[in-house]
C-alpha cells in the first residue's frame, strides 16, 4: 500500500467553507489540509454536523472553498469535476427506471460513454450486470428500486458510484440507513471492489468501525466548526475481515479514535 | 370459495348500485312531494327527453367536447412548457409566478364577453376559456415536481458533469410526469366547466348553449339532459387520463392498483 505517493490526487490546503450571507454567517469548515493519495481510502469520521459532507462538497466542486485552495491532479477546483462516483445515505436511486437503467445512468452522462452509448449499449448492459454479480445483486437488473431491499438499493447505488470507473469515489455515511448484518456485509462487498479497482476514495460516516476496517488513513474532525484534529493511518493488512475488527490490534485503533472524539466534547 | 370474487363484482358494481338508488329516492320524492316538472323533473322523464332528443344532444355533446379537447390540449402544451420553465429556473419563477396567481384568480366568467368582442360567437371563446380554467393546476404541478429533486440526485448528477440541460430531463421531466398526470386529471374537468362557461354565456352550439335556451324556455328536463351529458362527457375524459397515468407513470404508483 502506498497511502501518499510523490503527488497526491487530492489536495486541500487551509481550505474553508462559509456557508450564509451577511450577518448569519456558519464556519462549516476550517482550516482543513489533507492530501490524498491515488488509490488512497481515507474515511472521515465526527460528531454529526460537523462538516464532513462539506468536506467532500469541497474536493468534488459541488461547492466552492470561501478560503484556501483545493486541487485536484494539481489544478485549483472551479466547478464540479468530472467523473467522480458519488453515494449517500438516500440510495437517490431513480423510481422510474429499472435497477439496470439507473446503473447506466453515469454512462450516458460521461464521457466517452456518453458517446458511444447509443451503439454499443449491449456491452454496456453487459458491464452492468458483471457488476451487479459481483455486488451480490446478479439478475436483479430487471426489478425497479423500490422492489428491492434497503441492503439491495444500497449495493445498487454503489454500483451506480462506480460503473463509470470514476477515478474518485465519494460515499457519505452510505451505509448509516441499513442495519448492523446488512452494513458488516457491505463493508466487505466495497472492500472487495476497492482492492480489485483501487479508486480513490473519500468514505464520510460516524461509524468508527466502519472506518478502521475500510479505510487507509482515518481523519477525525471536531465539532462545528469543523477541524481535522487527527490523522490516523492504519496499517492493517488487507483483506481485512470480519472477525479482525474484534481483536485487540482494531479494537485499539477504534478505542484511540473514539478517545480522541470525547476528549474534544469534554 | 368465491367470496373474494363477489365482493370484488359488488365493488365494481357499487357506483352503478348508489346512482340507481340516487335516481329513485329522486323519483319517489318528485312524486310524493308532487314536485312540478318546471321545478324539478323526475329522473325517468328526464330519461325520455334524452331518448327523444338524443340527435341534437349528440351533436351539441361533440361541440362541446371538440372544444374543450382543444382547450385542454392546448392548456397541457403551455401549461407543461411553463412549468418546466417555472420549476428549472428561479428567474422565471419570481418574474411569471405572481402574475399567474393574479390571473388565475379572475373569474373566468368575466373574460367571455371580453373574448366575444374580440372573436365573435362561435368556438373560439369556448376553446379560450377552456385553456385558461385549465392550465393553471398543470403549470403548478409540473413546476412542483421539477422543485421538489432531492438535491442528493442533483449532486449525484452534477458530479457525473451533467448539464442543467441534462439534469433536467434525466431528472427534472421524469420525475415531473406523475404530477403532470395528476393534474390532468383535475384540469379536464376544469376544461369542460370552462367551455360550457363560454356556452352559456355567449354561444350558439353546445351543451352550454342548450341547457340555457332550454332553461329560457321553461323546458328543464332537457336542461338536466344537459348537466348529465356533461357529467358523463366528464367521467370519460377523467377516465381517459386516469388510464394513460396509469400506462406511464406505473413506477409512481409503486405496483399498487390505482383507481
Amino acid at each position: 500500500m502506498t497511502p501518499e505517493m510523490a503527488a497526491p490526487l487530492v489536495e486541500l490546503s487551509g481550505a474553508s467553507l462559509v456557508y450564509g450571507r451577511e450577518g448569519e454567517k456558519t464556519l462549516a469548515l476550517a482550516d482543513a489540509t489533507l492530501s490524498i493519495g491515488k488509490g488512497e481510502f481515507i474515511a472521515v469520521v465526527g460528531p454529526s454536523g460537523c462538516g464532513k459532507s462539506t468536506l467532500m462538497k469541497l474536493v468534488t466542486g459541488l461547492l466552492p472553498a470561501t478560503s484556501g485552495s483545493v486541487k485536484v491532479h494539481g489544478e485549483v477546483v472551479r466547478k464540479p469535476i468530472k467523473g467522480v462516483g458519488m453515494a449517500f445515505q438516500n440510495a437517490t436511486l431513480m423510481p422510474w427506471r429499472t435497477t439496470r437503467d439507473n446503473i447506466l445512468l453515469p454512462l450516458e452522462v460521461v464521457e466517452p460513454h456518453k458517446r458511444r452509448f447509443r451503439a454499443n449499449r449491449a456491452e454496456y448492459v453487459a458491464k452492468v450486470e458483471a457488476l451487479l454479480a459481483s455486488v451480490g445483486l446478479g439478475g436483479f437488473g430487471d426489478k425497479f428500486p423500490w422492489q428491492l431491499s434497503g441492503g439491495m438499493q444500497q449495493r445498487s447505488n454503489l454500483c451506480r458510484a462506480l460503473i463509470h470507473e470514476p477515478e474518485i469515489l465519494m460515499l457519505d455515511e452510505p451505509f448509516g440507513a441499513l442495519d448492523a448484518f446488512t452494513r458488516e456485509e457491505l463493508w466487505s462487498v466495497l472492500q472487495n471492489l476497492w482492492l480489485e479497482r483501487r479508486f480513490t476514495t473519500v468514505l464520510v460516516t460516524h461509524d468508527l468501525r466502519e472506518a478502521v476496517y475500510l479505510a487507509d488513513t482515518v481523519y477525525v474532525m471536531s465539532r462545528r466548526p469543523g477541524r481535522i484534529i487527527l490523522k490516523r493511518p492504519i496499517e492493517l493488512p488487507r483483506p481485512r475481515t470480519l472477525e479482525d475488527t474484534f481483536k485487540p490490534g482494531f479494537v485499539d485503533i477504534v478505542h484511540e479514535l473514539r478517545d480522541c472524539i470525547h476528549k474534544e466534547h469534554a | 370459495m368465491t367470496s373474494e370474487k363477489s365482493l370484488n363484482a359488488l365493488r365494481l358494481a357499487m357506483p352503478w348500485l348508489v346512482t340507481l338508488v340516487l335516481f329513485l329516492l329522486w323519483e319517489l320524492a318528485c312524486i310524493g312531494f308532487r314536485i312540478e316538472e318546471i321545478v324539478l323533473p323526475r329522473p325517468s322523464r328526464i330519461f325520455v327527453v334524452t331518448l327523444e332528443r338524443w340527435q341534437i344532444l349528440l351533436e351539441f355533446c361533440l361541440q362541446t367536447l371538440w372544444t374543450t379537447v382543444i382547450g385542454f390540449g392546448l392548456a397541457i402544451v403551455a401549461g407543461v412548457l411553463i412549468g418546466l420553465a417555472i420549476g428549472a429556473s428561479p428567474f422565471v419563477y419570481s418574474g411569471l409566478y405572481p402574475l399567474l396567481i393574479a390571473f388565475n384568480a379572475v373569474p373566468k366568467v368575466a373574460i367571455v364577453p371580453i373574448l366575444m368582442i374580440w372573436l365573435g360567437v362561435g368556438p373560439a371563446p369556448a376553446i379560450i376559456t377552456a385553456f385558461v380554467i385549465s392550465f393553471f393546476p398543470i403549470v403548478v404541478n409540473v413546476a412542483t415536481g421539477l422543485a421538489t429533486i432531492e438535491p442528493e440526485m442533483r449532486d449525484v448528477m452534477r458530479s457525473l458533469g451533467a448539464s442543467n440541460y441534462e439534469i433536467l430531463t434525466k431528472v427534472g421531466i421524469p420525475r415531473a410526469m406523475p404530477y403532470l398526470f395528476a393534474s390532468l386529471k383535475v384540469a379536464i374537468t376544469l376544461a369542460f366547466i370552462g367551455s360550457v362557461i363560454a356556452e352559456t354565456v355567449g354561444g350558439n352550439r353546445g351543451i352550454g348553449f342548450l341547457m340555457l335556451s332550454a332553461g329560457a324556455r321553461n323546458d328543464t328536463a332537457t336542461t338536466f339532459a344537459g348537466l348529465f351529458a356533461i357529467a358523463i362527457m366528464g367521467v370519460l375524459m377523467y377516465a381517459l387520463c386516469v388510464a394513460v397515468e396509469k400506462r406511464t407513470t406505473r413506477w409512481a404508483f409503486r405496483g399498487e392498483l390505482v383507481h
